[in-house]
């Protein structure tokens, strides 16, 4: 029972942290929030990644010269890649919507996006 | 040199975008570079889609000795990142390659007045690279960072007029429109990874079992790429973003959007291709979402006053038949009869629709551009006589009016008589849908043509001019080719899109990595 939870804790922060990205993106009406909103739904995405490849007890995965008992037993390296490099974009990406942010907060002087509509129709 | 062809498709234009920026006193210098690098894309991808329709899928593994390796030696999976180029990508690959040469012309004086063109030029060729990488690629995570890649450029691009507003809104709401496609796509392939232990497309499109997580990860999937391809529910930022963006960067960005749907044709088709049951329904899904879109974008556009933005809205509606088309498709995709009665015409038109749209909407776009370079507004009310003062511009844009609205003899027609006569035969009401928003599109563009092109000669634009040369080579390129594929159909239906389509139908071919394991 106490080791189930502990095996689903990941992804439980995985799905609270999802919802609280959506309902950040959805729901605030300050620019800057929306972009945290967007960083809170990669951290969780992130998170899923390296929770999805985690085996319990693994070994670090490095293949020359790992010890004997390691062999079969080693976490798979994919997954760590994948997150890095996605936490690479995940950068850029912030990067370009704060500098957009700054760019509408030097044209509108509000960031609040009910006010930022000059697009419509 | 052959066999290296995938990976230079990817290489070429990013190497030109990374010399670009040295170019910074020279705004000549870079423009032509752009062209160059460029045009030698358009002959590249024009070689493989040679290579690709003679001798069958091409498979390229990046760090193998020999290309052709798939599998490492002692292991039963692929574990390398691989380009799988069939048909479809190659298709794709000439429309995004060719449309970027187009761009790179039309913005050689669209934007000689704006500063940091260097920068301008090295987000079109990293469009490019996005867009090429998301088409050749054959894996899923790949394919999730070619999409950031190209979201990225593309919306650095849309807010590349800095000094308006107006730019940074629309850049900012496409950035977040993508940022949260592209998450949810990377969620959808950590679910399939974690089920299947592969990120090969082929590989796990062999073994999908279609159990509630992996409906979880179609879901996702499905709904991220119509997200970023601009259907229904979420069509809101494509008006922005067209409107805003320098309309050399519209053609690059209509193939983005479709490079979108085309991974939605790809995870539809190829990766839970072998799912029987649920596919059908799927494919109903596609078939409504088109309509829907089709005759929900083309009512918007009638009310608009901003030429560029009515068109946009049209991109909208004109996705619409695309989704029918291959949706017809998708639905009857096991059921060979139907299949061959009228599923392969239904998915040949949608596809075919694809590159045509490409091409008018892209002319359609670039007179907006050069209605905007001329006068200096976009506002339909304050134009008018201006037929007399730019006839070239005035005739490419009867020609794409013409197009956009499915009279022979230009290249909509021919494209929207197979997805007619094709929807027709699964639900009579689609092609009811499909005709009435064809009418709809001839009215919104009789109503530009009036207000824009016909009346008295304005006061205001007594002196104004043709726009310079290269803008009106690239329309002109795009004119020619829009009477040319309404002319010869048959040509380009045999030589392109019948092939990418059997590419899209024959699934079990993809999923063996071109005949290799």
């Amino acid at each position: 029972m106490n080791g189930n939870i502990f095996v689903n804790f990941p992804f439980i922060v995985v799905a609270i942290l999802l919802a609280l990205g959506f309902y950040t993106i959805g729901f605030k009406r300050n620019l800057i929030k929306v972009v945290i909103g967007v960083e809170i739904l990669e951290g969780a995405v992130n998170m899923f990644i390296v929770a999805v490849g985690y085996i319990k007890g693994g070994y670090v995965p490095i293949y020359t010269q790992a010890p004997q008992e390691a062999v079969g037993r080693m976490v798979l390296p994919t997954p760590q890649a994948l997150t890095l490099t996605s936490i690479v974009i995940g950068v850029a990406v912030t990067a370009l919507m704060l500098a957009f942010a700054v760019n509408i907060y030097k044209h509108y002087g509000t960031l609040d996006i009910t006010r930022v509509r000059r697009l419509r129709g | 040199m052959i066999e290296h062809l995938p990976a230079l498709m990817v290489a070429v234009p990013l190497f030109g975008a990374f010399i670009a920026p040295l170019f910074k006193k020279h705004y000549k210098g870079v423009s032509m570079w752009a062209a160059l690098i460029t045009g030698s894309t358009v002959i590249l991808s024009l070689l493989l889609a040679k290579e690709v329709v003679t001798n069958g899928i091409m498979v390229y593994v990046f760090g193998a000795d020999k290309p052709s390796i798939v599998l490492p030696s002692g292991y039963a999976v692929p574990i390398r990142i691989m380009f799988e180029v069939d048909a479809m990508g190659a298709f794709m690959a000439i429309s995004a390659t060719l449309m970027s040469f187009i761009g790179a012309i039309y913005s050689y004086t669209h934007v000689e007045k704006e500063a940091g063109l260097e920068k301008y030029y090295a987000l079109l060729m990293l469009l490019e690279t996005g867009i090429l990488g998301m088409v050749l690629t054959g894996d899923l995570f790949n394919l999730f960072v070619f999409l950031e890649i190209a979201g990225i450029a593309g919306s650095a691009l849309v807010g590349f007029r800095n000094y308006r507003g107006e730019a940074s809104e629309a850049g900012i709401k496409y950035l977040i429109v993508s940022a949260v496609a592209s998450l949810m796509v990377l969620f959808a392939v950590a679910i399939l990874y974690g089920q299947y232990g592969n990120l090969n497309l082929a590989y796990i499109a062999k073994n999908v079992s279609f159990n509630m997580v992996d409906m979880i990860a179609l879901g996702l999937l499905f709904t991220s790429f119509a997200m970023k391809c601009g259907a229904v529910p979420m069509h809101y930022w494509v008006p922005d973003a067209y409107t805003e963006v320098p309309a050399g960067i519209n053609p690059p960005l209509l193939v983005a959007t479709y490079a979108s749907l085309y991974a939605l044709f790809r995870v539809s088709f190829t990766l839970f291709a072998n799912v029987v049951i649920d596919l059908a329904r799927v494919g109903w899904i596609m078939s409504i979402l088109g309509v829907l879109t089709m005759f929900i974008g083309v009512t918007m556009a009638l009310v608009q006053k901003d030429v560029k933005r009515l068109m946009s809205y049209h991109a909208i509606s004109q996705t619409g038949y695309m989704l029918l088309g291959v949706g017809v498709g998708l639905t009857v995709l096991h059921d060979p009869s139907k299949l061959a009665e009228f599923g392969r015409d239904a998915m040949a038109g949608g596809v075919f629709h694809i590159i045509n749209h490409i091409i008018y909407k892209s002319l359609l776009l670039m007179t907006a551009g050069a209605l905007f370079y001329v006068t200096g507004t976009r506002n339909l009310n304050e134009m008018g006589g201006l037929a007399r003062k730019m006839p070239i511009t005035t005739i490419s844009f009867m020609v794409g009016a013409a197009a956009i609205s499915g009279l022979p003899p230009f290249n909509g027609f021919a494209s929207k008589l197979l997805i007619y006569e094709t929807s027709y035969r699964l639900n009579p009401l689609l092609t009811v849908f499909a005709m009435v928003t064809s009418v709809l599109t001839l009215a919104s563009f009789v109503k530009v043509f009036a207000s824009a092109f016909l009346g008295p000669p304005l006061e205001k634009f007594q002196e104004k001019r043709e726009v310079p040369k290269p803008m009106v080579i690239a329309m002109v390129i795009l004119a020619v080719l829009c009477i040319l594929f309404g002319l010869f159909p048959n040509i380009v239906l045999d030589k392109l899109v019948y092939p990418a389509v059997d590419a899209l139908i024959n699934f079990a071919q993809y999923h063996s990595w071109g005949g290799l394991a």
